[in-house]
């Protein structure tokens, strides 16, 4: 499991493709929904959190497509479940590496967002990125699950949103409720249901995606 | 055996269907007195609830369905699925509407983002993907075993959905409390009404599914018969 994971990264280190993908749409989403509400307007700080959940979704989509066309370019998924490993490893790789790089790239996505929606760089960001982290692994789980079965469908590149992003709706919902409450300063006693509700929807999904991940690939 | 079940089908189920759906119309629109606190528009109220119970239903036989067609691999519970996700979506297409017709007058707007409307709402669009994912995926087993994995994963997903998009109205200060049919149904022949209009809608929902399950089932035994003929024509 630990080599398919290297195997990712080290393609990823080589090309940086997806990364620079990610932070490219990521940023742009920033921007392009900074013009969506009005920069004097008192409800952009209301709307700073969710402006951060839509851009991690979207790059998270990007990023998820790719992932899967890389490994369909050159039968490289034939090699990969050639392997004599179980299926679900190869998921939960495939997971942990999707989950590294949207991480990675929230490394940079959120000084930007401190940067454009002038959100106060108080230790409150670490709560985000706690926030950040669980929400992302559960996209992650059920992202990898989808993203190799739409990869295989015609319109490929819609098919992934489309499956993915009503199944995601607690995470979105939790996510930009534990921004919120966190930027305002509340301590984190205060979301920790809504941290149980998104740990719970990871714990969830990591098993059934390991579980079913052989039907989403065979051929 | 199978025969003789589905002689009874054919012949039972379109009947009780056609009687018990003219029962609930008479019921609603002539037998049961109007509701004296919402008016006439808590009539809708007798199709809009049967309605979303079978839509659950439905979407509780996708679920079960693609679960057995995952472990047993047999292409009789893909159809099923297929089947219960295609009625289960009209059935929730229908719910969608006739809840705003009620709430526009009750409620004075069409639409609000309340925990039940909400779950509906994002069910629609899950299974609307699941049927895209369908036709998306061409035919064969191993678009059936997609679709099979999103009506699992949709099935699981839908209780966290309906928490999540619970808490997200609830903690809010600015909740509306809504409880349909909170002042209904006090009256006796209410009840009946109700319960005949459930009656109705599940003779029709069972109906209905089973008239698409067959159609989907010719429809494989018809591509079967192609591909036979087809190999033969390769063999001279």
């Amino acid at each position: 499991m630990l080599a398919l994971i290297r195997k990712d990264l080290q393609i990823e280190f080589r090309t940086k493709e997806t990364l620079a993908s990610l932070l490219m749409l990521g940023l742009l989403t920033l921007v392009v929904l900074s013009f969506a509400f009005d920069p004097t307007s008192e409800l952009r700080p209301e709307a700073a959190p969710g402006a951060l959940w839509v851009a991690v979704i979207f790059a998270g989509v990007l990023g998820l497509n790719r992932s899967f066309l890389a490994e369909r370019e050159n039968d490289c998924l034939q090699g990969l479940l050639l392997c004599p490993i179980d299926r679900g490893t190869v998921y939960l790789a495939k997971t942990v590496g999707n989950f590294l790089f949207m991480m990675v790239a929230q490394l940079i996505i959120v000084p930007i967002f401190v940067f454009f929606f002038n959100v106060p760089a108080t230790p409150a960001l670490a709560a985000v990125f706690l926030a950040l982290a669980l929400g992302i692994l559960g996209f992650a789980a059920v992202g990898t699950l989808f993203a190799a079965i739409s990869v295989r469908t015609r319109a490929r590149e819609v098919m992934l949103p489309l499956l993915l992003l009503p199944l995601v709706v607690p995470i979105f919902i939790g996510g930009v409720k534990i921004t919120a409450r966190v930027l305002a300063g509340k301590p984190l006693s205060e979301v920790v249901e809504w941290l149980n509700l998104i740990g719970g929807f990871d714990f969830i999904f990591l098993v059934v995606g390991w579980l079913v991940f052989e039907y989403a690939v065979e051929e | 055996m199978t025969q003789v079940l589905r002689k009874a089908a054919e012949t039972v189920l379109p009947v009780l269907t056609l009687v018990s759906v003219a029962a609930a119309i008479w019921a609603v629109f002539v037998y049961v007195p109007t509701d004296s606190a919402q008016g006439i528009v808590q009539r809708i109220f007798y199709f809009h609830v049967p309605l979303a119970m079978m839509t659950f239903g439905a979407f509780g036989v996708v679920a079960v369905a693609s679960v057995f067609f995952l472990w047993r691999g047999d292409r009789v519970w893909d159809r099923l699925a297929s089947a219960a996700a295609e009625v289960g979506m009209l059935f929730c297409t229908l719910v969608l509407i006739t809840g705003p017709i009620w709430a526009r007058p009750i409620w004075g707007t069409w639409w609000t983002w309340d925990a039940r409307l909400t779950t509906t709402l994002i069910l629609w669009l899950i299974y609307a993907a699941y049927l895209m994912l369908r036709t998306m995926s061409g035919a064969g087993d191993q678009g059936a075993r997609y679709a099979a994995v999103l009506g699992i994963v949709g099935a699981i997903d839908i209780p966290i959905i309906n928490r999540s998009v619970y808490w997200w109205r609830t903690i809010h200060p600015a909740v509306l409390v809504t409880r349909e049919g909170g002042s209904g149904l006090a009256d006796p022949s209410m009840r009946l009404t109700f319960e005949i209009c459930m009656g109705a809608f599940l003779c029709l929902f069972l109906w209905l599914l089973w008239v698409r399950n067959e159609s989907g089932r010719l429809h494989d035994a018809v591509e079967d018969l192609r591909q036979e003929v087809l190999a033969r024509q390769q063999q001279r």
